[in-house]
């Protein structure tokens, strides 16, 4: 051969050997090309055909796209192919290589309706299993044991069988036993009766009571006398922790209720305790604080760390409000109590009116940040949110912070002289009227406190204070005036009995008997749990 | 004779007569008919002021769960007007409307009765005069006093608005008893039992003028003056203050009772938002506003916020809430004696400064209306 | 002692006498100055006079005020087209403030006072309640915008919202049904009132027609304005356990916020555990974080992202609207169910008023019967003649993070309301049928010429 036509063959051959790799490659990729595509579909049965097809080929390439289309950020291109989109950078990517691409505007949004989730849940979480992060693979297992395609059972044995982290690998076996419990081989379901009487997963609870019932011939579902004592101690051990973990659950909730009712009544046993002052405008500092929060939150574009702001700010407003009442109005009305619980309901009329006229009489929403978002798993079934963690915590630091204010400084000092002789504490040389006007501020403020908390509980409206105001008094008038300790002890109790009458008798029953039982308890012990000489007599 | 020479002089007396001549037989005569059931709830919320004062400017307890007694008693004509209309109601059934659709198929044992008249307005009064008396005397055997006693009586009515609002209670829950088509027979929509039911409430006001004032200036006014102010000395001297405040306490509760009872016919409707703590509190300010001790004050006050809520919540209504809370910080710093005291305070300026100017032997001014009560 | 009891018997006589003057003229704001209280009626001059009757102010402002709002829009709109019967229709707007006697109050004085010819208003059942044998006694007319339980139908009242087989069956069979996740078990949770006491009786008869038992039923009631759900949504967790839940919730206003942030709190997905509710729209959606919600389901038969071109009008029409006033919220306001309800109400309304050639309500009450409407649902919609309710057709959609909605249902056109349930035992062979021969809202015969009562379509 002449070295052109050598050269020429040489093209030919590698062109060739090089075409057949390249077109099979392209070949294997195109069914998952049009599968991903077919994501972003207008039409919801294209969806979820495309969703199967991605099940069966199995290729964990798809897991972007099927996770995108979870989270509403998948998008259309003009030219019908599916690209993810960033809402940070407010860029389109490709949907296996997840490069920036610029894809053909205008992008039209994928609506994903809960039919489909339904169905590309459990897709994903089989694709998700053989992923590197032992947390993706956790969530996997859990969302496949709860209930998954009967065709995942070998799967899930594959994954069991390279499954290194302890936890992971029990939601597998949890996930198996699932399966095998409707095997037809006696063993297995022993076996997998086994896994779940340990896991104790209350998921299982009305299949095991499927189980033993009696069918359509009055014998019970289960044959084998073996596996139905399995199947028995299975129940039990799960009845006993659903139990177990209700009364846990309980009693955790009383004792976020318990918070709030502290964060309530905290400032209101402030100023009672130590002025004497019956404040029925104390529910509306509350709801300033969970105002100002708000603003704050606008000002501030939704920013993750808007609360650190936002809790000065709230403390400050409300307080300057606070002063400025006391010594506008409240200050003249020091000797006769009911006038001023009458004055300070009118003002706290003209303080709803005035956050109607200013933010609307709508409710405003205020975002958790997203690091109070979600919970923490104490238990199956026992979520403990992180907002209500935070807000607990967040009392205890606050009433930490007030006693050591009353306790341990020169003002908390000048605080108690005044109200337990008021007359020789001013002839001491102490100010008596700017500590009047302080110690109201300092309660106007707790309570602003207050309301950062329960912006993040619940509504944010005009009349927040509203429903807050006679709980705080119950607490305080509980507790005992002048004692810190007893709005402590006053809340906490409050909240721990509520939420267990509550499960009972009902939310509503539930809070009428814990206020016949304070008006009892008021007859037998007027002064309350602990109970200090102030300036209130009983 | 000389009783009522105590309660009022002669001249009161005429003057009285002609007022309650005027509202009782000239108002209903004149008045357009859609004023009349407005005007006749003006009447009831006056006997609800008179016995607020009662309890308040005479015996100085404030109560904030008055409008408890208000409502009990307008739940108990509300229950017979409802058995009155037995059948008739959109589901063509012995019960209530409300307990068919919660699917109850007999009528609970305490609504039992009231398909009578005598008994339920009996039952009107007694049921909130019972509750009165025992709450009273287990708040007053423990001496609670002061801000105590009204945070307890606002739980107090608090609790109770709850249960009320729920439906398996069975008094219609948060729609309450509505629907009224008749009393005794007479149709409630006819503008004749409409001025039946006014002059009724007119009369019903004139009488517990009479008896409140027959209370006060009685012996047992006096005694409860002294308690109110002076607790401790008064027990000293030998008065049970208990018995006392218990006395003031139930038969304010009953008139309150009274007045709830007619005026639920006059406005067709009874829901448990007519005793939430605030409608309390709003008493206690018609009472301060008109003048406290002073029974014409009470009633005065009551006419004066309420024929003003009337006017503003039309005219004004996203400033009607800045008035009201502006009326009661107002009146509680610059008007303890209310408009009353108000006008006693400038007639007798004028007469002092009449007689500094003139030579003869100074006129002895009538003394103004009693001093507010002393913190307890 | 006497001095005092004088000036106080003076002052006394003074207020009655003043109390005796008729309240004054309604709001201002966007309505056009009202005149003192006419002593002329509606006669053939001058403008009609259409009141509204709506809480501005109280708990249910939050709701009713967009009402008021769109009323005014709409009769605008109409006086610009030429208003009806060549008279300019003015709008009477009154606050009864949430309070409900008030709400009677307000109805006697718009009917006996100002004479208008008919009114847009209320919103709770218990207003409503309070107001109709106002409107009975007076021979007024009132046109209710809001869904309700059913279990009525008055002769002077048109209902332009939904009765519970024009939102809830539709709603619950879409939940049991493989699209809806296939529910075996429901939770029926709802605010302590008559509309979801009612609506759930219903639908648990329904589900029982469907072959549920009543252990898979759970009914629940908290009360207005009630905060705290960590004990019933737990308990909800608790009930779904193993078998396929669904809540159907007809929980009121400020709660469902606390409770749909209490189902995120403890994990609860849309996926898992659908949540339907009644009461939630864009509206209720404008004030809270959507992020929890996402996913979750409400039923209604209008939502304003409905898309065609009558809908998009509507929607131009009130944006520009609400920036023409001002309104508070600006850009932000939305479109929902209530507030297309009173647009067509007002529109039939009108319509009926032309065919009629008078404003007198029984002549009216004949012509609103069997009137169409191009409603921004995209459907054309009709008043029934015989139970005076609309035609309605129903959509469900899912939350979207922005608080708008994504329709995942809807019938193929609207369905006729039954007033009173076919479930309820009680409620056998009931008609509401106002036409001859029956002319009743609630009956089992006719009450002309006898013979046996037909059920119809």
């Amino acid at each position: 051969m002449t070295p052109r036509r050598r050269q020429l063959v040489t093209l030919v051959i590698v062109a060739v050997t090089g075409a057949v790799p390249w077109s099979t490659a392209h070949a294997g990729h195109l069914p998952l090309n049009d599968a991903i595509d077919g994501l972003a579909s207008a039409s919801d049965d294209t969806i979820t055909e495309s969703v199967a097809k991605l099940g069966a080929l199995d290729d964990p390439q798809a897991i972007p796209a099927l996770d995108a289309l979870m989270d509403d950020r998948l998008r259309q291109g003009a030219d019908g192919h599916a690209y993810l989109w960033s809402p940070k950078t407010h860029d389109t990517l490709d949907p296996l290589t997840g490069k920036v691409v610029s894809a053909p505007r205008p992008l039209k949004e994928v609506e994903v309706s809960n039919e489909i989730r339904r169905v590309a849940a459990p897709v994903l979480a089989q694709l998700q299993l053989g992923s590197p992060d032992a947390a993706v693979r956790l969530a996997a297992a859990k969302e496949l044991s709860s209930g998954g395609a009967g065709e995942a059972a070998a799967l899930l044995h594959r994954a069991l069988a390279r499954e290194r982290d302890p936890k992971v690998h029990e939601a597998l076996a949890v996930a198996i036993a699932r399966v095998d419990l409707g095997s037809p081989d006696a063993e297995a379901r022993l076996a997998a009766l086994e896994v779940i009487g340990k896991s104790a997963n209350d998921d299982f609870l009305s299949t095991l009571q499927q189980m033993l019932a009696p069918g359509d011939n009055g014998a019970p579902r289960e044959p084998d006398p073996r596996v139905r004592a399995a199947a028995t101690r299975a129940r039990d051990a799960i009845v006993s922790h659903q139990r177990f973990v209700s009364l846990v659950g309980d009693l955790l909730h009383g004792l976020s209720l318990a918070s709030v009712l502290l964060f309530a009544a905290l400032g209101l046993a402030v100023t009672f305790g130590l002025l004497g002052v019956i404040n029925m405008a104390h529910g509306e500092m509350l709801m300033l604080g969970a105002y100002a929060t708000y603003t704050v939150q606008t000002a501030m574009h939704g920013s993750r760390f808007y609360l650190l702001v936002a809790i000065p700010a709230a403390f400050l407003a409300t307080a300057l409000v606070g002063v400025l009442l006391e010594r506008t109005v409240i200050r003249h009305l020091y000797k006769r109590p009911l006038e001023t619980l009458l004055a300070t309901w009118g003002i706290s009329l003209g303080i709803i009116q005035t956050v109607r006229l200013v933010f609307g009489a709508q409710n405003v929403s205020v975002a958790n940040p997203d690091w109070l978002a979600g919970g923490v798993e104490l238990a199956h079934g026992l979520v403990l949110p992180w907002a209500r963690v935070a807000v607990v915590a967040f009392v205890v630091v606050v009433s930490a912070a007030v006693w050591f204010i009353l306790q341990r400084t020169r003002f908390g000092l000048e605080v108690r002289a005044v109200t337990q002789n008021r007359a020789m504490a001013a002839c001491l040389g102490i100010p008596t009227k700017r500590v009047d006007a302080l110690v109201f501020g300092l309660g106007s403020g707790i309570a602003g406190l207050g309301g950062v908390a329960l912006s993040q509980l619940g509504n944010v409206g005009p009349e927040l204070g509203q429903s807050y105001i006679i709980d705080s008094f119950m607490v305080v008038v509980l507790g005992g005036v002048g004692r810190l300790a007893g709005a402590v002890a006053a809340a906490l109790g409050l909240g721990v009995v509520n939420k267990l009458i509550e499960p009972a008798a009902g939310a509503v029953l539930g809070k009428i008997v814990v206020l016949v039982f304070i008006i009892l308890f008021i007859q037998r012990r007027p002064q309350g749990l602990f109970a200090l000489k102030g300036r209130v007599e009983v | 004779m000389s009783r009522l020479r105590e309660m009022h002089t002669p001249r009161a007396w005429a003057l009285l007569g002609g007022a309650a001549i005027l509202i009782a037989a000239v108002i209903p005569l004149v008045a357009p008919d859609y004023l009349v059931p407005l005007l006749g709830k003006f009447l009831c919320f006056g006997i609800a002021a008179l016995a607020m004062d009662l309890v308040w400017g005479y015996a100085g307890i404030l109560s904030l769960g008055h409008a408890l007694f208000f409502a009990l008693g307008g739940y108990g004509m509300g229950m017979y007007l409802m058995r009155s209309i037995a059948g008739e109601g959109v589901y063509r059934s012995e019960l209530p409307d409300f307990m068919v659709f919660l699917d109850w198929k007999t009528l609970p044992w305490y609504w039992h009765g009231f398909q009578s008249f005598p008994f339920a307005a009996v039952m009107s009064l007694a049921a909130p005069g019972l509750l009165a008396l025992v709450f009273g005397w287990f708040m007053f055997r423990s001496r609670i006093r002061g801000v105590y006693l009204s945070i307890v009586t606002q739980a107090l009515t608090y609790a109770a608005t709850l249960l009320f609002f729920q439906n398996a209670t069975g008094f219609g829950g948060n729609n309450g008893l509505t629907d009224f088509k008749r009393i005794l027979g007479a149709s409630l929509h006819a503008p004749g039992t409409r001025r039946a039911l006014y002059v009724a409430s007119a009369i019903a006001l004139v009488a517990t003028y009479l008896a409140c004032r027959f209370v006060v200036t009685s012996r047992l006014g006096r005694v409860v003056r002294a308690v109110r102010d002076a607790e401790l000395k008064s027990r000293f001297c030998g008065w049970d203050s208990t018995h006392y405040k218990l006395f003031i306490w139930t038969l304010s509760a009953v008139l309150c009772a009274l007045a709830g009872a007619l005026y639920v016919p006059q406005v067709g409707i009874i829901n448990p938002s007519e005793m939430q703590p605030s409608n309390s509190i709003e008493m206690a300010i018609w009472v301060a506003v008109g003048g406290r001790a002073t029974l014409l004050g009470a009633v005065l006050g009551a006419w004066l916020v309420n024929g003003g809520k009337s006017w503003l919540t039309a005219a004004i209504p996203s400033a009607w809430l800045y008035a009201l809370g502006g009326l009661f910080v107002a009146v509680t710093l610059f008007l303890p004696d209310g408009l009353v005291g108000l006008g006693a305070r400038v007639r007798a300026r004028l007469v002092a400064r009449r007689a500094a100017k003139a030579p003869a032997p100074a006129v002895v001014p009538s003394g103004p209306a009693p001093t507010s009560p002393a913190p307890p | 002692m006497r001095h005092t009891n004088l000036v106080g018997l003076l002052l006394a006589g003074a207020s009655v006498a003043a109390c005796s003057q008729p309240p004054a003229a309604p709001a201002p704001g966007a309505a056009p100055a009202a005149a003192a209280p006419a002593a002329a009626p509606a006669d053939d001059k001058g403008p009609i006079k259409v009141g509204i009757l709506h809480s501005l102010s109280g708990t249910m402002a939050i709701s009713e005020t967009s009402l008021k709002d769109v009323a005014l829009m709409t009769i605008e709109e109409i006086n610009e087209a030429g208003g009806v019967l060549g008279r300019k229709l003015e709008p009477v707007v009154v606050d009864p403030a949430s309070n409900w006697p008030l709400f009677a109050e307000k109805a006697r004085d718009l009917i006996q006072n100002q004479k208008v010819a008919v009114t847009f208003g209320c919103w709770t059942s218990v207003s409503r309640k309070s107001v109709l044998p106002v409107y009975e006694e007076l021979n007024g007319l009132l046109f209710y915008p809001v869904q309700y339980e059913g279990e009525e139908s008055s002769w002077n009242v048109f209902y332009t919202g939904a009765a519970p087989n024009q939102q809830a069956i539709p709603a619950v069979e879409y939940l049991m049904g493989k699209k809806g996740g296939g529910a075996k078990r429901w939770v029926l949770l709802g605010t302590d009132y008559v509309y979801p006491r009612t609506t759930n009786k219903i639908l648990r008869y329904f589900l029982h027609s469907k072959g549920v038992a009543d252990e898979d039923i759970m009914e629940k009631y908290t009360p207005f304005g009630h905060s705290d759900y960590q004990t019933i949504v737990a308990d909800i967790k608790k009930f779904s356990t193993g078998k396929r839940t669904a809540v159907v919730s007809t929980i009121n206003g400020d709660s469902n916020v606390p409770f749909y942030k209490e189902l995120g709190n403890q994990g609860i997905k849309a996926t898992d555990i659908p949540v339907v509710a009644f009461s939630v729209g864009e509206e209720e959606l404008r004030g809270i974080d959507t992020k929890p919600l996402v996913g979750q389901l409400a039923a209604w038969n209008y939502f304003e992202s409905i898309d065609n071109p009558t809908n998009k009008a509507f929607i131009d029409k009130w944006m520009a609207y609400v920036k023409k006033n001002n309104l508070p919220g600006g850009d932000k306001r939305v479109t929902n169910d209530p507030m297309e309800a009173t647009y067509i109400g007002i529109h039939m309304w009108a319509q009926a008023v032309e065919q009629a050639h008078s404003t007198n309500v029984d002549a009216v009450r004949q012509a609103v019967g069997y009137q169409h409407f191009a409603g921004p649902d995209g459907f054309d919609i009709t008043m029934d003649a015989e139970n005076h309710h609309l035609h309605k057709p129903v959509y469900i959609g899912e939350v979207k993070a922005d608080g708008q909605f994504h329709v995942v249902w809807k019938t193929d056109g609207p369905i006729k309301a039954q007033a009173w349930s076919p479930y309820i035992p009680d409620d056998k062979g009931k008609i509401a049928n106002w036409l001859y021969p029956w002319a009743c809202g609630n009956c089992t015969a006719a009450k002309f010429g006898g013979g046996t009562v037909t059920a119809s379509k």
